[in-house]
């Protein structure tokens, strides 16, 4: 099923025309994108009671900057990434920062900034920027090394310190999927099975201190998963009204554009965070398992690119990029359909928002960019060592 | 070596690659079971609940029905009713919104407590009424600055109106909303400002006024917003009640007794129509449906005339001499006296100790029984009266219809009384005196009637022995049908005809005899005259020193002290078809006050065309009566 048969046209050391890149990309991941994104584009259209503005078009222009930017980050040679991932790192630590003062200036809590045409998450820069980091740290470590606790604190205190910043947004969403996409990497890196047992049961028990810390809107969601059905008018509403919505919607749904729970308003958000529950209220489970269908082919092209890489650092980011997918997609569905809290993680290529494409198109040109590149090596500090 | 250790890096990799994959696949496994679970297992469970969400029923209030008179002219209507209502959600701050709308129209501060008060009990999106009533030009101002007055919609629903207000408010009733005992799980009773019979016919025939809710399914949308009407079941309209009554001669006699507070009863004596049934002085009904305020309402309780009470069924006052055709018949019936009997009147008697005084001061002199009731002798009564006791007399009382409620459709109805040996042993518990039977005998003491029951016995005297009972509408109103009443079918009371006869004549003499005490209000068209009976019932005591320094006139005493005035007639005299009884409180003699206005009615009554249309005029303010009654 894989192309992993064709010879890659790089010759070994070689540097390589445009032209010749282009031709490298895999053209079939990019159509899966384009079929998924499609779904979510059709969905927003329902959203919006059968119009493309305000949502639809919108999303289709952004589909077309983000592919863009996918290709254009694809044959961008791998070596420079490696090159300047911990320059890109400080830089997505600057964003959160800036993102800090003016929200200190401001006033208030605030998540983006903005570059002039456009509004930019610094904390969606971060997730790519800290797989990057750490892919790079960990291409550098030999297995003995990662084994060697002193190793580690470096690549631990990258991530503790954006994960730091997001929490004091506060982004409980976007913190978990640093913590979790960067333990991803540490896994793969080859770090031994106990220590994450030690952070496990350590992290477990910290939930009671980190309790005291959680916003109280935060805690009610929390307390309101775990029963929903306290407040059926309050903080559970939306756990309910997803349910009702997917659970109406049976095995069928309810069909294009006739969601009651979603064109009536029960459903919240449903143009973002709900947009799946909207999905199967009106394609039902048929329509929600071909969309998790179109997500388990995308992951599993992911896989096999980072398989495919002959260098540690492509393997990393590829892997790394793929969590990143997994784990939106997995948060927001488990959460729609009331099997853990209301984290708010958007659904990835349905969701309406921009920055959030932008960046999943990004991490995806870097997929990409992998692949072309499958063949070169890096050398353990970003030399091009040959093979 | 690079190279080595790569490839061992590249297998731990492919490891833990394949662990994280399986871990993920595990993830996607639960999701996919999830909503396996929530779209399939619990599907119907969740496809309940959002039909729920979306779909409310709307309840549609039936209009209420029609109550018209005996010639089919209405008398209780629907009129159009705009409502300003305020719904929260839109309106923000309500207290601001109502200050703004006070601005336009008038809002008191007591409804905007109450609109405040509702509000807040109420959801966000449910409205509450403003202000009703509202008229054309409130209307507009209300529309023209709408878009200052966010949350403010005009609403139209019909309310109770009544034409003709205060000479059918005993009658009619009135409607008001739904107190919270009153609920009885008719959802209708739920509805905001939905309006429900509190007194007289309106009450009684509620149900079937009210009619049968319709309803209409609705999709709504999260805010319960109408997004559209699904389905729609009409309701049933209240049915048309038809009432006995005729307009023209209640109105007329409304307006005959003025600001009197007095109750005039005309009925039809076979069949037992009421065709008209006043009570004065009235109110105006329509004020209370919307809802009165303290100091009008307090007008209405402390008047003394008592303005809110319906005297016709439920003023119970001592018959006076009204009552003697009663005794009379119960002498006659027993044997204790014959027509021929005669009595002497010296102008009192004595029992025991106790002198009992004629209300001529030198006495009648010999009297048979149709001289008797024709100048209305009371020493003759006191005397049959001791013959005949008062058992007797009381069992002929319940006979003719006093003592007990007669059963007529609307409430409040009093029953009177009929005293009896037994009764005044079980109420009073001390034994019945002799003394009291002759009072008894010239319908004073402990005797009681309303004007009702006094109607009923005029109409049992002279309708052939029939014991009819009064009714106000035409209609038979069954819990599940309403249906002509047809002829009606009444009992014997099992008095001997020859008996009534000789009281019919006694009073017929009354008016038309030459010592009559109502001759001076006789009717003289041929065929229409009228027989009766007048009573003048004391309220105070009369002392003995006041009898002796003379009895003070009616116009000397204090409003409250006076005689009342009765008067009970039936005509045409020689072939009874109607009966009237009239009350004027502290009105003074029966024949100088209430007997004009019994002649009046049934002149009135007797010369109606029932099926020309009646000209009504709108009903007169109170104080435009006493011109009326002048003229």
């Amino acid at each position: 099923m894989f192309r992993g048969g064709r010879e890659s046209s790089f010759s070994r050391g070689g540097e390589y025309s445009l032209g010749r890149k282009l031709w490298q990309i895999h053209w079939l991941f990019v159509l899966l994108v384009c079929v998924t994104a499609s779904i979510g584009i059709a969905m927003l259209y329902s959203a919006a009671n059968g119009n493309f503005d305000p949502w639809a078009s919108r999303q289709t222009i952004r589909l077309g900057i983000g592919l863009l930017v996918m290709v254009v980050v694809a044959v961008i040679d791998i070596r420079l990434w490696f090159k300047y991932a911990y320059v890109f790192y400080f830089f997505g630590l600057a964003l959160l920062a800036a993102v800090e003062i003016s929200g200190f200036i401001g006033m208030g809590a605030q998540r983006w900034i903005n570059i002039g045409f456009a509004n930019v998450q610094p904390s969606e820069v971060m997730k790519i920027a800290l797989v990057l980091s750490l892919a790079r740290y960990f291409h550098g470590r030999t297995v003995e090394e990662v084994v060697n606790p002193f190793y580690l604190v470096p690549p631990l205190a990258m991530v503790f310190v954006p994960v730091a910043m997001v929490l004091r947004q506060p982004d409980l969403g976007t913190a978990l999927i640093l913590v979790m996409a960067s333990g991803a990497i540490f896994f793969l890196s080859g770090v031994r099975l106990w220590k994450f047992a030690v952070v496990i049961v350590g992290g477990l028990a910290a939930i009671p201190v980190a309790w005291q810390f959680l916003f109280d809107y935060q805690k009610k969601r929390v307390l309101f998963f775990l029963n929903p059905e306290n407040d059926p008018l309050g903080a559970g509403y939306h756990i309910i009204q997803s349910k009702i919505a997917l659970g109406s919607g049976g095995l069928f749904g309810k069909g294009f554009l006739q969601g009651t729970q979603a064109h009536l308003n029960f459903l919240p958000e449903k143009q973002t965070d709900f947009i799946f529950t909207m999905l199967a209220e009106e394609f039902g489970l048929v329509g929600g398992l071909v969309l998790i269908g179109l997500y388990l082919l995308l992951l599993i092209y992911g896989y096999a690119i980072a398989l495919r890489s002959r260098s540690q650092f492509g393997r990393l980011l590829g892997m790394g990029i793929t969590t990143i997918f997994f784990l939106y997609i997995f948060i927001n569905i488990a959460m729609v359909m009331g099997l853990i809290p209301v984290v708010g993680a958007p659904l990835p290529l349905i969701s309406y928002g921009g920055t959030a494409m932008v960046t999943l198109l990004f991490g995806f040109g870097l997929l990409m960019g992998v692949y072309v590149h499958r063949d070169v090596t890096i050398g353990r500090r970003g030399g091009g060592e040959e093979m | 070596m690079t190279m080595h250790r790569d490839q061992d890096r590249q297998k731990l990799f492919n490891r833990r690659m394949a662990m994280l994959a399986g871990g993920k696949g595990l993830l996607l496994s639960a999701l996919v079971g999830r909503m396996y679970f929530l779209q399939v297992i619990e599907a119907d469970k969740y496809r309940t609940l959002a039909d729920e969400n979306r779909i409310n029923l709307k309840l549609l209030p039936p209009p209420r029905g029609y109550i018209v008179d005996r010639r089919g002219i209405p008398i209780a209507v629907n009129r159009q009713n705009y409502r300003a209502l305020v719904v929260r959600e839109e309106a923000g701050d309500v207290e601001e919104t109502l200050d703004r709308l006070g601005t336009v129209v008038h809002v008191g501060d007591s409804e905007k407590k109450r609109v405040l008060r509702e509000v807040r009990r109420k959801r966000g999106f449910v409205p509450v009424t403003v202000r009703e009533n509202l008229n054309w030009e409130e209307v507009a101002r209300i529309e023209v600055n709408s878009p200052d007055l966010p949350g403010i919609s005009i609403d139209e629903g019909q309310s109770r109106y009544y034409p003709y207000p205060h000479s059918t408010a005993h009658i009619l009733g009135y409607v008001a909303a739904v107190s919270e005992k009153e609920l009885t799980g008719d959802p209708l009773l739920e509805l905001p400002g939905f309006r429900i019979g509190k007194a007289g016919v309106e009450k009684v025939y509620d149900l079937a006024l009210r009619g049968t809710g319709g309803n209409s399914q609705v999709e709504v949308n999260a805010f319960g917003r109408v997004i559209r009407e699904l389905s729609r079941t009409e309701g049933q309209p209240g049915v048309e009640l038809g009432l006995t009554i005729d307009m023209e001669l209640q109105q007329r006699i409304t307006r005959r007794l003025g600001e009197d507070s007095a109750s005039v009863v005309v009925m039809d004596v076979h069949t037992g129509d009421v065709l008209a049934m006043v009570s004065t002085p009235s109110f105006d009904p329509n004020n209370f449906n919307k809802g009165l305020s303290v100091d009008e309402w307090r007008a209405l309780t402390s008047n003394p005339k008592a303005p809110l009470s319906n005297k016709s069924v439920a003023g119970q006052y001592a018959p006076g001499s009204t009552f003697k055709p009663v005794v009379a018949l119960a002498a006659l019936e027993k044997g204790v006296i014959t027509p021929q009997t005669t009595v002497y009147c010296s102008g009192k008697t004595h029992l025991g100790d106790a002198t009992f005084h004629c209300w001529k001061r030198y006495g009648h002199g010999k009297m048979d029984l149709q001289n008797a009731i024709a100048q209305s002798c009371d020493v003759y009564f006191y005397e049959i009266a001791k013959r005949t006791g008062i058992d007797a007399i009381a069992s002929m009382a319940e006979r003719l219809g006093i003592g007990h409620r007669l059963g007529i459709d609307i409430p409040g109805e009093r029953s009177g009384l009929a005293p009896t040996r037994e009764w005044k042993q079980a109420t009073l518990g001390v034994p019945w005196q002799m003394g009291e039977t002759l009072i008894a005998g010239i319908g004073q003491g402990y005797v009681l009637s309303t004007p009702l029951q006094l109607a009923v016995m005029t109409s049992r005297l002279v309708n052939g022995g029939y014991a009819v009972t009064p009714h106000l509408t035409r209609q038979l109103v069954t819990a599940d049908e309403v249906k002509p009443r047809g002829k009606p079918q009444f009992e014997r009371i099992g008095v001997s005809a020859n008996h009534l006869e000789i009281v019919r004549k006694a009073m017929d003499a009354v008016v038309n005899g030459p010592r009559g005490t109502a001759r001076g209000a006789a009717i003289h068209e041929a065929g229409l005259e009228m027989g009766g009976k007048s009573g003048t019932a004391q309220v105070r005591r009369i002392t003995k020193a006041e009898r002796e320094q003379g009895v003070r006139k009616n116009e000397d005493l204090p409003w409250l002290e006076r005689d009342h005035a009765l008067f009970i007639a039936f005509a045409p005299v020689d072939k009874p078809r109607y009966a009237v009884a009239v009350v004027v409180e502290h009105g003074g003699g029966g024949s100088s006050v209430a007997a004009p206005i019994a002649k009046d009615v049934l002149e009135a009554v007797q010369k109606m065309d029932v099926r020309a249309k009646p000209t009504l005029e709108a009903d007169a303010s109170p104080a435009d009566w006493t011109r009326g009654s002048e003229s």
